[in-house]
């Protein structure tokens, strides 16, 4: 049995769920940390400009500096996490650096490098690359191309794989698709080969079920409210078999479920085609998938088929795009709906009088249906004794966004009476990032992996 | 006229701009009427004010689900859209308020119907 389990679904998540694991299932094999959604990198990019040591999840050494106590007395588990950002080796360095502090300089620290592929694509010596043109857009790469903040490919499990097996302990990659983190140690336990699609396809299953972390377990699941334990939803674990089925489960003791429910929930999580979900290390059919009950609170998932995946890497690009900021006031009282959009409304037309349009507004009042606008409720329908006014612009302009922050709390005064909750100060000044997805040929992309130690 | 969640749940999430709804039947009773009535227009009709382009749906029959992917549905995504939910958390809540003349729960089983 192969016991590899998530301890962080994003750049974020719970500090404590590593070492809560790693003492509740001494005996697993592999933790994974997720680090990096679409345009994590973006933040990074633009954190790192001012403070270089910045390019990777600094959270994830907290992590590790949890985790020495539990290595010290010889646990076992070893790690693979995309904490590396833009910069792993950096990352790696830093662990380098808390292991030592810890006396625990015998853990060997691998690097998995290759997916940083911004020079190529801001190479304008030649034609645009193949592949780069906007995936949902289709717009042509030079729309964008000066402003390029980030492009990585999502790359496979192989390298990884590769740094297991050569006896990492701790395994740091950049971006690399999710369900990877977990597809490497498979192959380099099972010594699949590259080619055995379903086998990798069953391992990628098992990396989707668990890349959200308590997402597996009932977090963020239809039935929320009535779970047991629901204050302390468990993180989820996966014992992968050696024809690439799991059983997912959780650790004893936490809360949440794993039912049928939860796991087909989360099966389809950000899938599009169900058929055919692309990932660098196959194509998987989830259409063949056969749930089964293995006891209470585990769930074995079994019959994925995999296919050889396109020839080409997706890219996740991600290109400076101006400014943003919300602004959020609490507006109590009659007709407190009706007041609060005024009052929104009263500060765009101010700002307008004064010269400053913007590309985007919205002003919402929270607590109407505001979520899904013209969904399920409608704004007249809806009568509130109180609501949340939250109004957002968006421009090129960083001037332009930060004159907008300073109208929000004069509304206390020049507002409707029963407005509050200004005491969080001003907004701040959001950079915005356009998402460009992409593709690159596997022959630009070069994945390996280096120990630092 | 029954709201959707009482004979079913969901999940719903992101892809950049574009957002997907997984649904499933609570029973096997339940997923046989989604399947049938539940079409990829109803669905474009009811999220039409978040500005979706057109609606695919999936049959996923071993999980007992469709799934519809809404292309543009989140003004830009993520980082992009100004809106409160910029990454359709709660788009599979939203779907399931949609109102549906569906038999209701008791009568959706695998036990004939009255």
């Amino acid at each position: 049995m192969f016991r590899i389990a998530n301890a962080s679904a994003f750049w974020g998540d719970q500090p404590g769920a590593a070492a809560r694991l790693a003492s509740l299932e001494p005996d697993l094999d592999f933790l994974t940390l997720d680090y990096l959604a679409e345009v994590s990198l973006s933040i990074m990019a633009i954190v790192r400009a001012k403070d270089p040591g910045a390019g990777f999840a600094r959270d994830f050494i907290g992590v590790v500096r949890s985790l020495a106590p539990f290595w010290k007395s010889g646990g076992r588990t070893r790690i693979v996490t995309n904490a590396g950002g833009l910069d792993p080796v950096g990352c790696a360095r830093a662990v380098q650096a808390e292991l030592a502090a810890n006396g625990l300089e015998r853990l060997r620290i691998a690097v998995v490098t290759g997916d940083d592929v911004l020079a190529a694509m801001k190479d304008d010596s030649g034609p645009p690359p193949a592949g780069s043109a906007n995936l949902e857009t289709g717009e042509p790469l030079s729309t964008v191309a000066g402003r390029l903040v980030t492009a990585n490919a999502y790359i496979g499990a192989g390298a990884i794989a590769e740094a297991v097996r050569a006896g990492a302990h701790i395994v740091i990659t950049g971006r690399v698709a999710d369900p990877s983190l977990t597809v490497g140690p498979c192959i380099a336990r099972f010594g699949w080969r590259p080619d055995d699609w379903d086998r990798i396809a069953g391992a990628t299953v098992a990396g989707h079920l668990i890349e959200c972390g308590t997402q597996a377990c009932g977090g963020f699941s239809t039935d929320w409210l009535g779970l047991p334990g629901a204050s302390d939803i468990g993180f989820p674990i996966v014992e992968v078999a050696d024809d690439g089925s799991c059983v997912l489960t959780k650790a004893a003791g936490t809360g949440g479920a794993v039912n049928f429910q939860v796991v087909r929930e989360q099966l389809l999580y950000e899938v599009g085609d169900p058929g055919a979900y692309l990932s660098p290390d196959a194509c998987v059919s989830f259409l063949s998938l056969r749930l089964g009950d293995a006891g209470e609170n585990r769930v074995r998932v079994s019959g994925a088929r995999g296919r050889q995946p396109p020839p080409a890497y997706k890219v996740s690009a991600a290109y400076r795009d101006g400014f943003k900021a919300h602004g959020l006031l609490t507006v109590f009282g009659n007709d407190a709906v009706k007041k609060a959009r005024h009052a929104g409304e009263a500060i765009l037309q101010r700002l307008g009088q004064a010269g400053f349009a913007y590309r985007e507004t919205l002003v919402e009042c929270l607590g109407t249906g505001a979520s899904v606008r013209g969904i399920a409720t409608r704004m007249s329908d809806v009568h509130l004794i109180e609501t949340v006014l939250r109004v957002s612009v968006s421009d090129p302009s960083r001037e332009k966004v930060e004159r907008f922050t300073r109208e929000i709390a004069p509304l206390v005064t020049s507002g409707p009476q029963g407005v509050t909750g200004y005491a969080t100060g001003r907004p701040g000044v959001l950079p915005v990032f356009g998402y460009w997805p992409c593709l690159i040929d596997r022959s630009a992309v070069r994945p390996e992996f280096a120990f630092v130690n | 006229m029954i709201p959707l969640r009482e004979i079913a749940f969901a999940r719903s999430g992101d892809k950049g701009s574009s957002a997907n709804v997984a649904v499933f039947g609570r029973t096997p009773g339940s997923y046989a009427w989604l399947r049938d009535h539940l079409t990829a227009a109803m669905v474009e009709a009811y999220f039409k004010p978040l500005g979706t382009g057109p609606v695919v749906r999936y049959d996923v029959p071993n999980l007992e689900a469709l799934n519809f992917v809404l292309p543009g549905v989140l003004a830009g995504g993520g980082s992009r859209s100004l809106r409160v939910d910029s990454q359709g958390k709660t788009l599979g809540q939203a779907l399931l308020e949609m109102k549906v003349d569906a038999p209701g729960p008791t009568r959706t089983g695998q036990e004939p119907v009255p």
